[in-house]
């Protein structure tokens, strides 16, 4: 139980990440996420069966991943958790589509192979990119964006106490399940019996403790509103930014670049 | 039972986005005057604890996957409906950002599918029948049991729904779905028990907690079902509609990349209207069926794949360059 509390706090590293100070942490939280969204629909929107053409799309992980300074870690970790649903329902595609669409070296790639590829590819690819906009931005910038982008308040609050509340709960875990061994010696995990009742006493006592948080920042002044952070307006750095992406986005997808530069190559070659 | 982006397409995404944003906006229009200060401390506990259970895997023999908890019913019984669609939101809204468990461009489907099936469909129409003569150990057993079942099932369904529309699964339709929902009934019945021990204990320690028991408000056993049901009705049009059109009128997804990766030529049209469609499609398409060097001749197969597989070369060696090239003058940068 103690190493998933040290497991859960690990993973929180990515939103630590995001207090660096890199070109890409500056720039604006709204022009990030509309970026993020964009290369997600275009990811998304690749054909099945297209692996070339989804190539360009690495650039964008690479090029944040550097100039934002994100290990690739915590990134990796993410894709570990994220993948297993892709590769456990894409894996019937190459016994399913058999259709030798190509043969490379003698060796026939069917089309299930493709698709599989290309699924993988794409599972790599938007998950990536969403955790570095997390790495890059921080939840609370996020939230900022949310808000500049007229999400409601009580559901930006809500994401943000849960956020918050994550790490009450882990300690209250921590206390309950060292409580409980402390009290049961020689027992190998915790009994059957009592999970109903203590996981019911684990959430009361977070809620009260919680209440308890919400009630000192209530006399803080706080009324449901979100003052987090105060978004600037966009700079020319931050239209250049959401251009920039947004144009090479768009030319690469309707752009067969690998295989324009392969033919390019090939004919030099000839 | 997290949708990833990587299984659908846009317009399914941006249908669920739409149809997880109508419910929130409504739940928020509800619970607007319903929130106090016990309230949204409790929201956020919950979400929390939800979220903390969903990331506790467990595996399910035989299939190589694993499943976890949803938690949806559990929220919409301590929470109400309306609030416990929110706190699964906001949830999953983490879940996406931290970990990409369900991806961003899919939240709206994950939304949908596992919070508003347990919150709409499970709680009112199981979970507040069953108790509607009152709390008592085995009625909460028995509702929670049959509630988390049902609104899981429906959840499933909806999972396996939504990825054939998307169609990038190879997978049978009725192969998908068996396995789905006999998955998730195994789950199901996992989350029954927890939530039913969870409902239980804390209506005998804090009965004032759980929505709609021992003289709180309630609010939610009257859950507009008219509207719930247009809402359904308009995303199941939408849906059907739409994607039936966009997907007669791309039949030239296979036929695309046949052409790309081994040069073989076009696969015959189905219908006029996909026939149609195609040409337009053609005349958007910024390069419609582009040759390199206008007038030069339509490449030969091997010539084809081989300048596919060096330009893919050309593309991962240039992407890690850029890579190396940024880290070395940010390096040089520091010092």
């Amino acid at each position: 139980m103690v190493d998933i509390t040290k497991a859960y706090y690990k993973i929180f590293i990515l939103d630590e990440l995001a207090e660096k100070k890199t070109a890409i942490h500056r720039t604006n939280p709204v022009v990030k996420l509309v970026v993020t969204f964009i290369y997600l629909l275009v990811v998304v929107s690749y054909d099945k069966y297209d692996i070339s053409g989804l190539l360009p799309m690495l650039f964008y992980p690479v090029i944040i991943m550097t100039v934002g300074d994100i290990s690739l870690k915590p990134i990796l970790v993410g894709l570990a958790i994220a993948a297993p649903l892709v590769i456990g329902v894409g894996i019937f595609n190459p016994f399913l589509d058999r259709a030798i669409v190509v043969a490379i070296g003698g060796i026939g790639i069917s089309a299930g192979m493709l698709s599989f590829a290309s699924l993988l590819i794409k599972c790599g690819l938007t998950v990536t990119a969403a955790l570095l906009l997390l790495a890059t931005t921080g939840m609370n910038k996020i939230a900022a964006a949310l808000q500049r982008l007229h999400v409601p308040q009580i559901f930006i609050i809500q994401l943000l106490l849960t956020y918050r509340y994550i790490s009450v709960l882990m300690g209250e875990t921590s206390r309950v399940y060292n409580a409980y061994t402390i009290r049961a010696p020689y027992k190998k995990g915790i009994s059957r019996n009592v999970w109903g009742s203590l996981i019911g006493l684990l959430l009361l006592r977070t809620y009260d403790r919680a209440l308890r948080l919400y009630q000192a920042m209530k006399l803080r002044g706080f009324q449901d509103q979100y003052y987090g952070v105060n978004l600037d307006k966009l700079n020319k750095i931050d239209i250049i930014y959401l251009l920039g992406w947004t144009a090479f986005l768009l030319v690469a997808k309707f752009n067969d670049i690998p295989m324009l530069l392969g033919l390019l190559v090939t004919k030099v070659i000839k | 039972m997290h949708m990833a982006d990587a299984l659908i397409t846009p317009l399914v995404g941006g249908v669920m986005y739409i149809a997880a944003a109508k419910v929130g906006n409504d739940s928020i229009n509800r619970i607007k005057s319903d929130m106090d200060d016990t309230k949204i401390p409790m929201m956020g506990v919950m979400g929390a604890f939800i979220f903390a259970t969903q990331m506790i895997n467990f595996t399910i023999p035989g299939t190589g996957s694993s499943g976890h908890l949803g938690g949806g019913m559990l929220l919409a019984a301590i929470l109400g409906p309306y609030a416990g669609f929110l706190a699964m939101a906001a949830v999953l809204t983490i879940q996406a950002l931290f970990f990409a468990d369900g991806g961003l461009l899919a939240l709206g489907c994950n939304i949908f599918n596992m919070g508003f099936y347990t919150c709409f469909i499970a709680y009112p129409f199981i979970y507040k029948r069953i108790l509607t003569k009152g709390y008592s150990t085995i009625r909460i057993t028995w509702a929670s049991m049959l509630a988390s079942i049902v609104g899981l099932q429906l959840g499933a369904f909806s999972v396996v729904v939504q990825t054939m529309l998307s169609g990038k699964l190879e997978l049978p339709f009725t192969t998908f779905l068996l396995l789905m929902q006999s998955i998730h009934l195994a789950i199901g019945v996992v989350e029954g028990l927890i939530t039913a021990a969870v409902i239980n204990f804390i209506w005998k320690a804090r009965p004032e907690l759980i929505e709609g028991s021992g003289g709180s408000k309630t609010t939610g056993g009257n859950v507009p079902f008219k509207r719930i049901l247009l809402s359904l009705i308009i995303a199941a049009l939408v849906i059907g509609g739409i994607l039936s059109w966009y997907a007669s009128g791309n039949p030239d997804g296979l036929e695309w990349s046949l052409q790309n990766s081994a040069g073989q030529g076009e696969l015959k049209q189905g219908s006029e209207l996909s026939q149609m469609l195609s040409a337009i499609q053609n005349k958007l398409a910024i390069l419609p069926h582009y040759s390199f060097k206008s007038g030069a001749e339509a490449p030969k197969q091997a010539g084809t794949s081989i300048s596919g597989v060096v330009g893919s070369a050309i593309t991962l060696f240039l992407a890690a360059c850029v890579g190396i090239i940024i880290k070395v003058l940010t390096k040089k940068k520091n010092r």
